[in-house]
């Protein structure tokens, strides 16, 4: 489905408090707006992205429309082993999204 | 001079001055639009001010993406860390913006993201901590162009 784009630093020390930012391209449409027929555009926003780190959750947000069209965030993760950040998505119409950043731990 | 017609003129205007700000008051108190939405999030439990701190610029041009950042004071141990912060706004037709899930592996309790902003408006951040208390803190933000202008 939707591009993403995820940002990370390749490679970091054990114990280190990384910044992890993603950005998906959605519309976030938030059910109020109408199309030029009238007809409402049903609400389709993102609800939910969980982030595994390693097969670990470590950050999961549940959103609504008031977060931004192309929602973006960014949060920490403490750099703990090489390996894998898996990004999961899904909107209300249940299309799904997937990403993934690799990590090297020294 | 100060006549006594003059000062029953001042004493009046006192008097009035003071009547008219008492109504205006309790409306203020009774319309915390916050309330309610609280007790919704965090199940009847008291929120204590203070701990978050939420980053916003003071003046927004554009409602319909307002970078906003949230930032915890906690160790993220273990045994002290930062379990979830929302994001709830005064004015937004569906006030309750987001809810982020962290926790110990975060390292550091803040996250950023960009919001939708329905207006100029006081933005609430509650965060709970894993012993299971409730911390919030607000950010007031100026909008010149609103979001949801299509809502009629």
């Amino acid at each position: 489905m939707a591009l993403a784009r995820v940002q990370l630093p390749a490679s970091a020390k054990r114990g280190e408090i990384i910044a992890v930012r993603i950005a998906i391209q959605h519309p976030m449409e938030t059910g109020f707006r109408y199309d030029n027929m009238g007809r409402a555009i049903p609400k389709n926003v993102i609800n939910s992205l969980r982030v595994r780190y390693n097969g670990a959750e470590i950050f999961r947000a549940e959103m609504g429309s008031g977060i931004a069209a192309n929602p973006y965030l960014q949060f920490y993760a403490v750099a703990e082993a090489s390996g894998e950040f898996d990004f999961e998505w899904v909107d209300d119409s249940g299309e799904r999204g997937m990403e993934r950043a690799r990590i090297t731990v020294e | 001079m100060i006549t006594p017609v003059r000062r029953r003129f001042v004493a009046l205007l006192a008097g009035l001055a003071a009547v008219s700000l008492l109504p205006f008051r309790a409306a203020r108190a009774q319309v915390d639009p916050f309330t309610a939405l609280l007790k919704q999030v965090t199940g009847g439990a008291t929120v204590h001010p203070g701990r978050v701190s939420v980053d916003t610029p003071r003046l927004a041009d554009n409602g319909h993406s307002v970078p906003l950042a949230v930032s915890v004071e906690s160790p993220m141990t273990a045994a002290d860390h930062v379990r979830s912060i929302t994001l709830l706004s005064e004015r937004n037709p569906r006030p309750l913006m987001a809810t982020f899930y962290l926790g110990p592996k975060a390292g550091r309790a803040q996250v950023a993201t960009r919001v939708r902003l329905n207006g100029t408006q006081r933005v609430l951040a509650v965060a709970q901590i894993s012993d299971g208390s409730f911390w919030s803190g607000t950010a007031e933000v100026e909008v010149t162009e609103s979001a949801c202008l299509d809502m009629s």
